[in-house]
């Protein structure tokens, strides 16, 4: 991808690069970019762009470019969601978006899973959530309704060229500690803008050993960061998951940042030292050590695109096998998306999770936001594997959200009391 | 382009969560904004005035793409909000539905319930006999801005395309 005489680049600074049609870009410059996808959901997209497109008199730049994926409103439970959803089935008929995926999971777990994310492509989503694409690569990162209309229209947005901040994690996590918990544990350290709206780019011998959707979980989670993307250079991981998924002409090599490009700043750390790491409410920077804590636990909630997938299914499994959820206390799992769901389902990990007391609910961002019927009630304490436990967000203000691993927020349910999950772990 | 009002102070890291809770985000713009904020200042959405302004801590407008958070502001007439540093994803949101979002480093030093105004094209806040100054938005962003935001601002673009593929060359 590199001549001679290019000057050494970011892998961010080359996806920027070839957006903007340019050989190398400067960070800090302001480019306009060629956006190669463009994702948006029921809550971000469809209702809020269509009467901006009837008021332009535009139409969509191309149908083929766009996916829109419905979970926020899933399942539909009152007459108002019900509407919502009708408008994203009824936008995706009238503007002919064959890449339309309704009620099967939540947006950034099924675009993968669809094939639609390549190493190198530029792409924004209508959620603050879609750096979790980095995890492919590809420069990814969320935008609001208004600043979508603009991309649908054109297909071009603009874009202030990042530095890159360098995230090395040497050694390896050890059993029961997770790729949540190194988020958490960033945040804790750098704070919801350490990030400074730049890329953050994941490297090291811990991050090569992680499975994609554990690597998702890392960008996912790059959103609490404060970073306007995470990225992960592609390898033989990406590449296996492609195939299996579907892309077609996917290329890893080129996409590949220069060793000697200029970074913002490097920051090393070793993962086998890193344990469990849980946040207190009200946000993912009040994160400490596991061995802190020993609050009580009414709910325990393993959901979202950060914390349900198939991997964080099977860790909770893990914990969960042949035992049973203390008494009083509620563990509730959102499988992120139906095909998660169907493989748990075969390999007997939804069944561990059922044995165990766990109650299944639909595979859609649920809980999560507070969108839906599982909204907690007063004064309850919660343990979630979600990215975000704002005040007020999941429920009452009064409500108290602690964050942590699908080990941690299982090993909680059958304590009924936040614990070490390492000492539940092959009991 | 400049208002008065008073000044509505708040901490770091007021995330959009609290400003667009998001059980109400089904519902439109104005029952949204009706209850912007209340997790942390019940009153905030019954009193404010148009033309008020918020002064905040680093990082606002943390977490969620939803632009309700930016829109509920400014649907109250809040007319600008200035911050030591604010969450890229709700800066530009904010520019794009035209509310003025100002860069300001001594904005933590400005005290609560000042009057107060603010002058988003030169980057000048007078509050309490003070001038302060403020980063000034990037010209294109200036333009987008006057132009009340990203969509009268494309609907004026397109506009001149119209008008301009119509006269022949
Ligand atoms: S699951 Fe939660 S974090 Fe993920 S997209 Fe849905 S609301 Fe956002």
């Amino acid at each position: 991808m590199r001549n001679s005489s290019s000057i050494p680049q970011t892998l961010a600074q080359k996806i920027v690069a070839c957006a903007a049609g340019r050989e190398s870009v400067a960070p800090g410059e302001i480019v306009t970019c060629k956006v190669d996808l463009a994702m948006f959901h029921d809550s971000s997209g469809p209702r809020r762009l269509q009467p901006m497109l009837e008021r332009l008199g535009a139409k969509v730049w191309d149908a083929n470019k766009v996916v829109l994926i419905t979970d926020h409103y899933v399942p539909a439970n009152d007459d108002d969601s019900r509407k919502i959803i009708r408008i994203a089935r009824d936008w995706a008929r009238d503007n002919q978006i064959k890449n339309f995926y309704d009620s099967v999971g939540i947006c950034h777990v099924v675009l993968p899973q669809k094939g639609h994310l390549k190493p190198g492509m530029f792409a924004v989503g209508g959620d603050s959530h879609s750096p979790t694409g980095g995890a492919f690569g590809a420069y990814m990162f969320g935008i609001g309704a208004t600043e979508m209309l603009g991309v649908v229209v054109t297909g071009e947005i603009w874009l202030k060229v990042p530095q890159t901040i360098l995230m090395r994690w040497n050694g390896r996590l050890s059993a029961g500690v997770t790729a949540k918990d190194l988020m958490l544990f960033l945040c804790g350290k750098f704070g919801l803008d350490g990030g400074q709206y730049q890329a953050v780019e994941f490297a090291g011998e811990a991050i090569a050993a992680l499975d994609m959707q554990e690597r998702m979980t890392i960008t996912n989670m790059s959103a609490e960061l404060g970073a306007q993307t995470g990225l992960i250079a592609p390898d033989e991981t990406t590449a296996a998951y492609l195939r299996q998924a579907g892309a077609q002409d996917f290329d890893i090599a080129a996409w590949q940042g220069d060793a000697d490009a200029p970074l913002l700043a490097t920051h090393e750390f070793d993962a086998a030292t890193l344990s469990p790491q849980i946040a207190a409410p009200h946000s993912p920077a009040n994160a400490a050590a596991v061995g802190d804590y020993n609050e009580r636990i009414d709910i325990a909630y393993i959901g979202a695109c950060t914390g349900a997938k198939l991997t964080d299914l099977r860790a909770a499994a893990q914990v969960l096998r042949g035992k049973k959820i203390a008494q009083g206390t509620e563990l509730l799992v959102g499988p992120a998306s139906k095909q998660d769901q169907d493989e748990a389902q075969a390999d007997g990990t939804l069944q561990a999770l059922v044995d165990a007391g766990a109650k299944i609910l639909p595979t859609s961002c649920g809980a999560c936001a507070g969108y839906g019927d599982y909204r907690f009630g007063e004064n309850i304490n919660v343990i979630s594997s979600t990215a975000r436990n704002f005040k007020g967000r999941m429920g009452a203000a009064s409500s108290r959200v602690f964050l942590g691993s699908p080990y941690s927020v299982a090993a909680a349910a059958v304590q009924g009391r936040i614990c070490d999950p390492r000492d539940l772990l092959g009991k | 382009m400049s208002n008065s009002g008073r000044i509505w102070k708040l901490g770091d890291n007021i995330d959009t969560d609290v400003l667009a809770p998001g059980r109400y985000m089904k519902f439109g713009i104005e029952e949204i904004a009706s209850h912007c904020l209340e997790a942390l200042l019940p009153d905030f959405a019954s009193t404010v005035q148009p033309g008020d302004v918020i002064v905040a801590g680093r990082n606002f407008g943390a977490g969620s793409s939803r632009e309700q958070a930016p829109q509920a502001l400014k649907h109250l007439g809040v007319a600008a909000v200035l911050a030591p540093s604010f969450a890229g994803l709700f800066y530009r949101n904010a520019l794009n539905l035209g509310l003025p979002v100002l860069v300001c480093e001594a904005a933590p030093t400005i005290a609560d319930n000042l009057p107060c105004s603010v002058d988003f094209e030169t980057g000048t806040v007078k509050a309490g006999g003070q001038t302060y100054r403020c980063e000034p938005i990037p010209g294109f962003l200036l333009a987008m801005l006057r132009d009340g935001g990203l969509l009268p601002h494309l609907e004026k673009k397109l506009a001149a395309e119209r008008t301009l593929e119509r006269k022949p060359a």
